[in-house]
């Protein structure tokens, strides 16, 4: 299973806690992830990402295993802990207006 | 009652609430809020508030007295809330448009007067290749949307109810917001000479015409005013004789005026009053031409108009000082009534504060009741909700301390 983890706006939308665990099929990817995300809460479709083009809301970022991964390739594979469950892909909101 | 009470021992569905007489309405939101007991229990009727404000929603209860008043909220704390309606086929149907800069738009249902809410579809997408608008600097800028600014569900259908969004355009659903869908000809209409104003280029104001189902009028900033008449498969600009002197290359364009909201009165459906960026205006004809209407006003420049729910000649709106001074001239909040259809203001300050009050109340922050003593609401960007059960001869605060306030709205039950 994967883990996610929200930010407050977002859980409270899904009405979920941190972190959400996710049946991903190989290979694990932000696209893929993001995928089972909004297949198993509805609500979150467009909050994280565009719904027609996909591409990455601006004020959104994508953390895990201590690097920033919001500008790797959405098909790329993300870290292996994350694949294997045993770090948490973190969905944050960007700090931003002051 | 016992066949209300038979009713509702059944899980409530649509079909039952909208089975409903007016007193198992007042009983069914008394169901959903147990709290309004207590304020309903001398008068049948509850009086609902739906305030949505830049961080979260409220909804406000009262009987006809309109004295006491229960507040239950944030409900989507945090989030912008621009509007927040109910159905007047259903009034326990709600819709809100709930967005913010970080996760973009969501439109939540209720199906029980806002206790509980349900996500439907977000996706607002133009019809086609939307093109380019005129941008500040008068170059032209692709259309992209942003926010629904205003909600507007038809008078019969629970499931059927408008959107105006920004960048300006018109969207519908004919199934309870499951899906959307453009009008694209309303932007046909020289959209490329819209233009945003300093809130965005939104459509803030969407009218159902109350004897025709053909027509409706809808209000851009900063682009005019706008009636169909074929139900929204084609548009036209009505905004003959407004003046946009010092705004506008051309100060009586055909398009490009800064309309800060229309209102009408539902046995006038020819008579429209608008507070434009600068002046009042009315229309006795469809909006096919306009004149002023200022007449005695401290200042002619504001965001909100209204009508009252009984008198079709008395209408209000709430000067501020300027376009750059967006505050109460002299720092006195005072609702001004015409009872004659404009031109001859009477201040009304009983009850609001009348020194050191900066405050603005924007365009969807105003609304009226229909109990035969017509209460008169509006919001402030302060967070106050301010009401007064008597045309606005006397005002009381119902919450003062909310988020600035982005919309109001009220229901009779």
């Amino acid at each position: 299973m994967i883990q996610v983890t929200l930010p407050a706006h977002l859980r409270g939308l899904a009405r979920v806690s941190n972190p959400v665990e996710l049946e991903v099929a190989q290979p694990v990817t932000q696209r893929a992830i993001i995928d089972a995300l909004e297949a198993a809460y509805p609500m979150l479709r467009g909050t994280i990402r565009d719904i027609s083009t996909k591409e990455r809301r601006a004020f959104i970022r994508f953390f895990a295993c201590g690097e920033d991964l919001s500008h790797e390739a959405a098909d790329a594979p993300v870290p292996d802990d994350v694949a294997a469950g045993k770090q948490p892909f973190r969905i944050i909101g960007a700090m931003a207006g002051g | 009652m016992t066949g209300f009470a038979r009713k509702c021992k059944k899980t409530v569905t649509n079909e039952t609430r909208n089975s409903l007489d007016n007193n198992e309405q007042s009983f069914y939101a008394i169901l959903c809020y147990p709290a309004l007991l207590h304020i309903a229990r001398d008068s049948m009727s509850v009086v609902r508030v739906l305030v949505g404000t830049r961080k979260g929603a409220f909804v406000l209860h009262s009987n006809e007295q309109r004295k006491d008043w229960t507040i239950d909220g944030p409900h989507f704390p945090g989030w912008e809330i621009y509007h927040i309606t109910g159905t007047p086929s259903d009034p326990h149907r709600l819709y809100a448009s709930q967005s913010g800069g970080w996760f973009g738009q969501l439109i939540q249902r209720s199906d029980d007067g806002g206790k509980t809410w349900e996500a439907v579809n977000n996706e607002f997408k133009y019809d086609g290749n939307p093109g380019t608008h005129q941008w500040y600097d008068g170059t032209q800028h692709p259309w992209e949307f942003t926010r629904v600014w205003h909600l507007e569900p038809s008078p019969t259908d629970p499931d059927s109810i408008y959107a105006g969004v920004e960048d300006a355009a018109l969207f519908h659903s004919g199934d309870g917001g499951k899906s959307w869908r453009e009008l694209p000809g309303l932007r046909a209409v020289k959209g490329n000479l819209w233009q945003p104003g300093a809130g965005g280029m939104c459509l803030h104001t969407i009218i159902l015409s109350p004897e025709n189902p053909n027509r409706i009028f809808v209000a851009i900033s900063a682009a005019g005013a706008f009636r169909t008449d074929d139900g929204g498969v084609t548009w036209r600009p009505v905004n003959e004789g407004l003046r946009s002197d010092g705004e506008l290359p051309d100060a009586s364009a055909e398009v490009g005026h800064c309309v800060h909201s229309i209102a009408l009165h539902p046995t006038r459906p020819n008579t429209l009053f608008m507070q434009k960026h600068w002046d009042i205006m009315r229309s006795d004809n469809a909006g096919e031409s306009w004149h002023e209407v200022s007449g005695n006003l401290p200042s002619d420049f504001g965001f909100p108009i209204g009508v009252h729910a009984h008198e079709p000649e008395t209408i209000y709106v709430v000067p501020i000082t300027s376009d750059s001074h967006h505050f109460p001239p002299d720092g006195k909040l005072r609702v001004y009534r015409s009872r004659s259809g404009g031109n001859d203001w009477e201040a009304l300050t009983n009850g609001l504060p009348q020194e050191n009050c900066y405050v603005n109340v924007l365009r969807n922050a105003f609304a009226v009741d229909k109990l035969d003593s017509c209460g008169v609401y509006f919001g402030t960007t302060g967070g106050q909700v301010y009401v007064s059960a008597d045309s606005g001869d006397h005002w009381q605060s119902i919450v003062h301390d909310l988020p600035p306030v982005l919309s109001v709205e009220v229901q009779v039950l």
